[in-house]
């Protein structure tokens, strides 16, 4: 198993040390039942990197990205992000990570309904104290960018699926985030879609050097990325090329 | 986070859904317009009670003939003729006693040119108005000469002024009693309502020699129907009333356990009664009125608990982009307690206009003070924290990935 040394002068984002995830679930007929999903994780993985995460179906990859996106806590493990042990922290630290280190994307998307495609991007300053006004202009400037401009005004039902995941892109970038988590960004979409949302996330990491970690099942999405860790029933089973 | 930026949420997601907020609304509506209605009914019976009392006169006794004692076969107090003229001149010269007037009252009619009205007729000494505290709007009272010469004079309640004079000036005028010429010397200033519910202003006033001798006939000369006394103080009431008790005993020869045949009511007592009634029936209506505020706060917690449900997986999206427990229950809170803002100040609105239109149909004193308004309207904002609260905290309380798997 080839496993790619991270550069030593690279400065790490994500390091995590024998992560370990157990749900505990309670079936109504013998009481408590716990199942572990993730087995001693380790992972380490800089800034700038583009990493793609493949496995199959129940293999612990929305689980781990749940970790490394801070809206879980992990049952075991540590995790450092840009330096900072977040695995200890409250509540309410996690939520500022979220808001100003992480920027999450969603299979389903997740926009709020009824609301427009403006406000949705707009929605992550609210709760970064930022005003409204300065909110929008910066809202509007990501739409801009990536290619939603008079699209500013619509809600999320009026929109395609994939104009929907660039709204959801836009959102994830309006707080200027050093890491975006993306699972399975393109589950939904088709190929020439997701080829255009794969676009928008290359050009992202190397313009602007943001970290980006996604999760997918089909290869040609996981080609754009520069690193492949695969996950087998909650382990690690290959970091490394993309090719593997 | 700030503020005003969630209550900009928090009014964003009341708008969305529109029919509910309006709905969960009413019932705070209809809950603080019921405790403004009934607390404004309930301060306008005290406040009718009050003016009664106050028009009563101040330190005041009520001697009546007939015993109190309320054996079987009794006389009911003032069927029997025992207290004389004679009677009240000896309680005014009590030390304790500032001033009495003896009563007679009888029911006649009254003439003037067209006009005629049938009312009570009372028979007074000058003193009574003393006692009263009632003064005229126009003329004046009749005079001691008047009362020891037993003249024809007469002074008019208001309502009897208007019904028989109209807007005309009656002070000089000449009306008839039971046909004999009175001349009007003033016009008594209006007093209301009395506790007994009687309208005070419905009466005429005549020496209480006249009475006697020209217009009521007495089968039992002398005999007055009641008297009022004024004691000098609120402190030596109870004193005063001894001494009225012992010197009519004494006056009317009862012997040593015989029951007495007059009866001394303090008024302060009775207005004691009626004041603490009229508190009671407040308390019980704002009671009634607390009750429907109640249902209205179990509604908006219903529906709050129901808009977090249904909202789960919004939570977890704005949980997921940043948003803390704070901003999150803070949202909730203020989403419950716009509703009762709102509610609260269309139901004050809606309270007031209720009053106003009790006051109208029915002919009832309300009382809107500030004070009440604003105790409706804290108990609304009280109501609306108090069970927005538990909901806004179930949804601050979810975790972020149990709150976006939500279906
Ligand atoms: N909240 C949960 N409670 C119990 N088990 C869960 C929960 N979430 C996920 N799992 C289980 O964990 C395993 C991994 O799930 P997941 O991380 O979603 O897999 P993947 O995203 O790779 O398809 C699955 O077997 C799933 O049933
Ligand atoms: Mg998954």
């Amino acid at each position: 198993m080839a496993s790619v040394q991270p550069d030593s002068t690279a400065e790490s984002l994500i390091r995590v040390e024998n992560l370990c995830k157990t749900y505990s679930l309670d079936n109504g007929i013998n009481g408590t039942v716990n199942s572990q999903v993730l087995y001693d994780v380790s992972l380490n993985i800089n800034r700038g990197e583009f990493v793609a995460i493949m496995g199959h179906s129940g293999s612990g990859k929305s689980t781990l990205m749940n970790l490394l996106g801070c809206l879980d806590t992990p049952s075991s493990g540590h995790y450092w992000l840009a330096g900072r042990d977040v695995a200890a922290l409250p509540e309410n630290e996690l939520a500022r990570v979220r808001n100003h280190t992480i920027g999450f994307v969603f299979q389903g998307f997740n926009l709020l309904k009824r609301m427009t495609a403006l406000d949705n991007v707009a929605t992550p300053l609210l709760y970064a104290g930022v005003g409204r006004a300065e909110s929008r202009r910066r809202a509007l400037e990501l739409l801009r960018q990536t290619g939603l401009g008079n699209f500013a005004a619509y809600q999320p039902n009026q929109l395609s699926g994939g104009q929907q995941q660039r709204v959801a892109i836009s959102r994830a970038l309006v707080n200027n985030p050093q890491l975006i988590l993306a699972d399975e960004p393109t589950g939904n979409l088709d190929t020439q879609t997701s080829g255009e949302i794969m676009a928008v996330f290359e050009r992202l990491n190397r313009e602007q050097g943001i970290t980006i970690v996604l999760v997918t099942h089909e290869n040609d999405v996981a080609a754009y990325a520069h690193r492949l860790v695969r996950l087998k029933d909650g382990r690690v089973v290959h970091d490394g090329g993309v090719t593997a | 986070m700030n503020l005003l930026a969630i209550i900009g949420e928090a009014l964003r997601a009341l708008r969305l859904n529109r029919l509910r907020t309006g709905l969960t609304m009413l019932g705070m509506i209809i809950g603080v317009a019921a405790v403004v209605l009934m607390l404004s009914i309930g301060q306008g019976a005290q406040t009718t009670v009050n003016q009664a009392i106050a028009s009563m006169g101040s330190n005041l006794f009520i001697v009546l003939p007939g015993a109190t004692s309320s054996g079987a076969m009794r006389q009911s107090s003032g069927s029997a003729q025992t207290l004389t003229l004679g009677d009240a001149q000896a309680v005014a010269s009590l030390p304790s006693i500032k001033a009495v007037a003896p009563i007679i009252t009888g029911t006649a009619q009254l003439n003037f040119g067209a006009n005629n009205w049938s009312t009570v007729v009372t028979g007074v000494t000058p003193d009574y108005f003393k006692v009263r505290n009632w003064s005229t709007e126009d003329g004046e009272v009749f005079s001691d000469t008047d009362f020891r010469s037993a003249a024809r004079v007469v002074v008019l309640g208001q309502v009897i002024a208007k019904n028989l004079f109209g807007d005309e000036d009656p002070t000089g005028k000449t009306i008839r009693i039971k046909k004999s010429p009175f001349l009007v010397t003033g016009v008594l200033a209006a007093k209301g309502q009395s506790l007994d519910g009687r309208d005070q202003d419905d009466s005429v006033f005549i020496p209480l020699t006249t009475g006697q001798r020209q217009i009521f006939g007495s089968q039992f000369p002398g005999t007055i129907r009641f008297m009022m006394v004024q004691g000098k103080s609120a402190e030596i009431m109870e004193e005063a009333e001894s001494e009225i008790n012992q010197l009519l005993r004494q006056r009317h020869r009862l012997a040593e356990g015989m029951d007495s045949d007059f009866t001394v009511r303090n008024m302060a007592a009775l207005a004691a009664v009626a004041t603490g009634a009229a508190k009671v029936m407040s308390l019980m209506l704002g009671a009634i009125a607390s009750v429907s505020l109640l249902v209205g706060g179990i509604g908006i917690m219903n529906i709050m608990l129901v808009s977090v449900t249904e909202r789960t997986r919004e939570i977890g999206i704005r949980m997921a982009i940043g948003a803390n427990r704070r901003a999150i229950l803070t949202q909730f809170l203020l989403e419950a307690l716009v509703i009762c803002i709102l509610g609260g100040l269309a139901g004050v609105a809606l309270g007031i206009g209720g009053a106003w239109a009790v006051s109208q149909a029915a002919d009832m004193v309300v009382v809107i003070t500030l004070g009440m308004v604003g105790l409706a309207f804290l108990f609304a904002s009280a109501v609306g924290i108090f069970f927005g609260f538990y909901p806004a905290r179930k949804a601050a309380a979810l975790r972020p990935v149990e709150a976006l798997r939500y279906e």
